[in-house]
């Protein structure tokens, strides 16, 4: 909503050097935000001239200039200027705007003194256009036109007020009423204390009669009837040759309206001014009386606009005996529409259920000035005087008759009275507002209090429909006081516990991933199917998945299945950027929706749900597990001194995957593991006990080269929660054993097929208890052995928990290892 | 009879002395010990005439004697000493690397500045006896609007710029907002509530320097007997304080927001804010409206309490002079790593 200064000073007094920083603040302090200042971009000189003679001259181009003389003030040296001028609408004696050297027009566009058509024009003698007033061409301003006869040397920047400025504020919702000078300038007082006068009761309303309008609508949305009120009046007789005041061609300017004509134009300002939309119906083109009623299905009306509009059974018509003559409250019909040539007009003043009016205007992607001031709820009872401020207006600047026809049709029914406590306020604000300033309040904003036993009864007034409970008359108490009485106090919640044991989880996995040399990043949730079958399945497949039905790219509107495709994308902006030695990680939600999602119908929102509906509503949101996922790409580091470059590769892949585990506190296991997206002999599948929670490998290097990544990704995409949740309680303690070790390596001669991890697992649980650890130390191949075999050597330590263990003690229980892993593995002992 | 003289004793110590003194290696002392310490050396060959000595003489050669080797072994352990000493020196020499040139075995890796700053303020209601909430982020529009009186019609509901999902009548939406959250803690937790709900939200924004279709939030809600906005904007100065410095100050203006009345929008303020001391927009906040805490099943009558909420990103934005969204959202490693684990 954008408040011209110079309008709004009709409504309240506002300070002679007014600014838009003190217009604002004092907006703000009641809650209109700040978004804008619009000015009007012109500086003067500019004044009143009088043409005083002109020559005309042909130019080769064909154009005829006039080279003029103009007087442009009363005396001194600069008096009379020589002026080219391209126009020629005008006449000698005619009063007209000149922008003499030095003034600057919107664009901007400085003016100055400049050789041209073979003289110096001294300035300029300004169209409408040129001032901003209008799209008015055809000519320079003529100021008889407009009714005026100033003295030369007038300042015209006053004059035709276009020095004004005009400020603009973001209207919440709740507060249609703001949408109009009206409540704005009431809101300005409110902030500083000025007397307010209501440009509602500045017209003095004579209704009209006689002209027959019928509401009759079948079908309430949500059972309120679609239009309460409908006021209409009649002018006749209108000069069409009137234009519209540049005063108010400005003012509709500073307020991002164009100006159309004059009836137009005056319906947009009274919509400005009282925040009533009107319709202006030419009067010869109805046939008989209104009715306003529901649509017919399939039924069409050409709105204004010419396009055809299918109409639903919700959309609120406004008909004639010819049928739909307009989109209530939306936009009017193209065969009632006024045209050039018509003279005699019917004037509406409706009043429409928001709702009806909001889901029409959305269906029909039709936002307008009226229907968001419908659908935030427009004063019932202001109807009557925006229709008689239209009237005044066209007969005062259109020179038509007003006529006694039209409709007083207003039904209203006083808005529930709210019980206020008298201490409800303190208790909610926390501030202990005396009685006189609470009563202050309420009585300014417009409503009606009566005093009851420990508090009032409040009856809002008829442009507040958002006041419905004691809160909302405690929030005008706050905010008209200031939000700045309100004190400070710390509130004592009771001892809580602290993270949960999830939360706590997660952030350890995040701290020792960044610790362990990887970057965290954060990538959007939104993929293509094709990401979800490659990265969030095991074989080729398409996967339940959760589509957008309004994704800004329509071409990625998945919600992802896997961390990988994101990270991926983020790997390969960072190689394309150089940054090619790389390790990053996310931790963040999947989307898995399994069986049914989503819930047909909704409870309403005021209730808590019975139990089962409530499970219902749990149970329609899909699983999002938390997961972790990691890529590497390019070298651990690059050479250095004394050290050669470390590749990356499938080992960073598994020691991140053991740092999760780690973090959480977890036992996994890695298994060779098969996924279509990894590189068939490089893929370890992650194991918690029997439950597999995800894999690491290298990725496939055709799917790394086609997302324009090295050859060499490493990547793990793990299910933290499963991870988490596998987490136990607390950790069981066992003795340090104190007893000297005794270590023995062995080397174990298998098939290669055979993985090292299950030939280690054999001799651990062959070897029993007195084995502390075996860490494999190498894997032999080659020379000495049959082309199918390798030798795996393990670094064996035992120690036993009461005594020092002899050679002999440990040998036996190295061979009793070895024995298991013959009998599983065909293990020999390589010697 | 043998018999063992001093001076005899005295040039085989002095002779072994003599030699030990002069070793200048490792190896050298080596020699030495095997020549004049070890088995065969003159002093042992003496010493194994002991057994020969007459009884009465016994006592005293053994003492001339061992003093003999006494003297013999303090001589070779200091000059053992000696050498080893010049000889780890020397090691320690040559063992000398330029520590500005070692070359490094490992990446430097970083937390994202985002998810530091959810914790360092979730780490201050976590201070404060506050729990932290969560919820999921495709959520059903019940937990997203109609519990958080947002009416269907209601014109802030068209307001949000929301992500559907297929099919819409399912009424599934990403969140707009970590305020499902809230109603979700209402729910399912034993009165009072206190806490605070960071996370991921969407709008149906295009990425620019200052938008992103996915952001993040921290949502807070308190809800108890006898809270007035006094405690809302209590909490709130705390906040500013812990994360600013005791610089900071905020101020409360009149908004609107469906699930609270009275609304407010938060600003807050500080002297070395970019740009200069100034009050800058940093959320919104106010007291929970009665009809979200009857959405809960709580009797507005006897408890209250006010609720919160500011975007993170935002926060970065003006905390850490972070000019453009596109660094958070990119995942440009550099931008982390600027951070480090320290926001």
């Amino acid at each position: 909503m954008r408040i011209p200064a110079g309008q709004l000073r009709e409504w309240v007094e506002v300070p002679d050097d007014v600014t838009a920083e003190h217009l604002h603040d004092a907006l703000v302090s009641v809650g209109f935000e700040e978004e804008d200042v619009h000015s009007s971009e012109v500086s003067g000189p500019i004044v009143v001239g009088e043409v005083l003679e002109f020559t005309p001259e042909p130019q080769d181009n064909g154009k005829t200039i006039r080279w003029c003389q103009v007087r442009v003030a009363t005396s001194g040296d600069d008096a009379v200027r020589g002026i080219v001028c391209g126009a020629s609408n005008f006449t000698v004696g005619d009063k007209v705007v000149v922008t003499l050297p030095g003034s600057v027009l919107p664009g901007p566009f400085p003016i100055a003194a400049r050789k041209t058509y073979g003289h110096v024009s001294d300035g300029m003698m300004a169209s409408a256009k040129e001032l901003g007033l209008g799209d008015e061409h055809d000519g320079i301003i003529r100021l008889a036109e407009m009714g005026l006869d100033p003295e030369v040397g007038t300042d015209a920047i006053e004059l035709l007020g276009l020095s004004d400025f005009a400020v603009e504020i973001n209207v919440t919702p709740d507060r249609g009423y703001a949408m109009s000078m009206r409540g704005v300038a009431r809101e300005y007082a409110h902030a500083t204390g000025v007397t307010f006068n209501d440009p509602a009761r500045a017209v003095t309303v004579t209704p009209g009669s006689g002209f027959s309008v019928t509401i009759d609508d079948t079908s309430p949305i949500r059972g309120v009837v679609g239009c309460t009120g409908f006021v209409t009046r009649v002018v006749r007789g209108l000069d069409r040759s009137r234009r519209t005041p540049p005063w108010m061609i400005k003012r509709l300017s500073l307020m991002g309206i164009r100006s159309i004509s004059l009836p137009v134009d005056v319906s947009n300002y009274v919509m400005m001014e009282l925040g009533q939309p009107t319709h202006t119906y030419d009067l010869n083109k109805l046939t008989g009386g209104i009715t306003v009623r529901r649509a017919k299905k399939g039924e069409k009306l050409t709105t204004l606009d010419e396009q055809v509009r299918v109409l639903s059974e919700e959309d609120l018509l406004i008909t004639d005996e010819s049928g739909p003559i307009g989109l209530a409250g939306v936009m009017g019909g193209a065969t009632t529409e006024i045209d050039d040539a018509s003279t005699d007009v019917l004037i509406e003043a409706a009043t429409f259920d928001p709702v009806t009016i909001a889901r029409t205007a959305r269906r029909h992607k039709l936002p307008s000035e009226a229907s968001k001031r419908f659908a935030r709820g427009v004063d019932p009872l202001v109807s009557r005087a925006a229709a008689q401020r239209v009237v005044d207006l066209l007969v005062e600047l259109g020179g038509g008759s007003a006529d006694a026809l039209g409709t007083d049709l207003v039904n209203f029914e006083p808005r529930a009275a709210i019980d206020l406590p008298s201490d409800f306020t303190r208790k909610l604000i926390g501030v202990d507002y005396s009685v006189a300033e609470i009563e202050t309040v309420l009585t300014d904003i417009g409503a009606t209090l009566s005093t009851v036993k420990d508090g009032w009864t409040v009856t809002p007034p008829s442009w507040r429909p958002d006041l419905v409970d004691a809160p909302g008359l405690a929030e005008e108490v706050a905010r008209i006081h200031g939000y700045d009485r309100i004190p400070s106090a710390i509130p004592v919640a009771p001892p809580g516990r602290g993270l949960s044991r999830v939360q706590a989880a997660r952030r350890r996995v995040a701290q020792v991933l960044a610790g362990a040399g990887l970057t965290e990043v954060l990538a959007y949730p939104f993929v293509t199917s094709e990401h979800n079958a490659l990265f969030g399945s095991v074989e080729m497949a398409s996967v339940p998945e959760m589509t957008l039905a309004n994704a800004l790219d329509p071409n990625v509107a998945q919600l992802r299945r896997s961390l990988l495709p994101g990270i991926l994308d983020i790997a390969k902006r960072n190689v394309a950027r150089g940054l090619t030695s790389l390790a990053i990680y996310e931790l963040g939600s999947v989307f898995e929706p399994v069986g049914p999602t989503g819930s047909t119908s909704i409870p309403i929102g005021n209730v808590r749900p019975d139990a089962a509906t409530l499970d219902g509503l749990y149970d329609s949101v899909p699983a999002q597990p938390w997961h972790v996922a990691a890529v590497f790409v390019g070298p651990v580091t690059a050479k250095q001194p004394g050290q050669t470059v470390i590749p990356s590769g499938l080992g960073e892949a598994l020691d991140a995957v053991h740092a999760v585990a780690d973090a959480v506190g977890v036992d996994v296991e890695v298994r060779q593991g098969t996924h279509h997206a990894f590189h068939p002999g490089r893929c370890a599948e992650v194991f918690v006990g029997d439950v597999s929670v995800g894999f690491a490998g290298e990725i496939l290097p055709s799917v790394a080269l086609s997302l324009d990544l090295p050859r060499v990704v490493s990547a793990l995409d793990l299910d933290l929660d499963v991870i988490i949740a596998a987490a136990p309680d607390h950790v069981v303690a066992r003795p340090v054993l104190v007893y000297p070790a005794a270590t023995q390596d062995v080397s174990l001669v298998v098939d290669q097929s055979v993985p090292a991890a299950e030939v280690r697992a054999a001799i651990i649980e062959g070897a029993g208890e007195l084995l502390e650890s075996a860490h494999l130390v190498d894997d032999y191949r080659g020379a000495g052995l049959d082309a199918s075999e390798k030798s795996l050597t393990f670094a064996l330590r035992f120690r036993a928990t009461d005594r020092t263990l002899t050679q002999q003690e440990a040998t036996d229980a190295k061979l009793a290892g070895v024995a298991l892993a013959a009998s599983r593995h065909n293990a020999t002992i390589r010697v | 009879m043998p018999s063992i003289s001093s001076q005899q004793l005295a040039d085989v110590v002095a002779e072994a002395v003599n030699a030990i003194n002069s070793a200048t290696t490792g190896d050298e002392l080596k020699q030495v010990r095997t020549q004049f310490v070890g088995d065969g050396s003159p002093i042992s060959v003496i010493n194994s005439t002991l057994r020969d000595v007459p009884a009465d003489e016994k006592a005293e050669a053994g003492k001339i004697v061992g003093q003999a080797r006494g003297e013999i072994n303090h001589a070779f352990a200091t000059r053992e000493a000696m050498i080893l000493q010049a000889e780890e020196r020397a090691r320690l020499l040559t063992e000398s690397v330029d520590v500005t040139a070692v070359a490094t075995r490992r990446r430097v890796g970083a937390r994202h500045p985002l998810n530091l700053l959810m914790e360092e303020m979730s780490n201050i209601f976590v201070g404060m006896g506050w729990e932290i909430a969560e919820g999921p982020e495709l959520e059903n529009e019940w937990f997203n609007f109609d519990a958080l009186n947002f009416d269907e019609d209601h014109p802030a509901r068209a307001m949000q710029d929301t992500f559907f999902v297929e099919p819409v009548d399912r009424h599934l939406v990403l969140r707009t907002h970590t305020s499902p959250v809230q109603i979700r803690s209402l729910l399912s937790r034993e009165l009072p509530v206190y806490v605070v709900a960071p996370g991921r939200v969407y709008r149906t924004d295009e990425l620019d320097a200052t938008h992103t279709p996915v952001f993040h939030q921290m949502e807070g809600i308190a809800i108890d007997k006898g809270l007035t906005m006094a405690h809302l904007k209590g909490t709130l100065e705390h906040l500013a304080r812990a994360m600013f410095g005791d610089g900071a100050k905020i101020r409360l203006r009149p908004n609107y927001f469906p699930f609270t009345e009275p609304s407010a929008e938060l600003d807050i303020w500080h002297p070395t804010f970019r740009g200069g001391a100034r009050w800058i927009e940093w959320g919104g906040c106010g007291m929970v409206n009665p009809n979200v805490l009857r959405a809960a099943g709580i009797d507005p009558d006897e408890y209250q309490g006010f609720a919160f909420g500011m975007g993170i990103e935002r926060t970065l934005m003006f905390r850490n002079d972070v000019a453009d969204m596109h660094d958070m959202v990119e995942g440009d490693v550099r931008f982390s790593q600027q951070f480090g684990m320290v926001i």
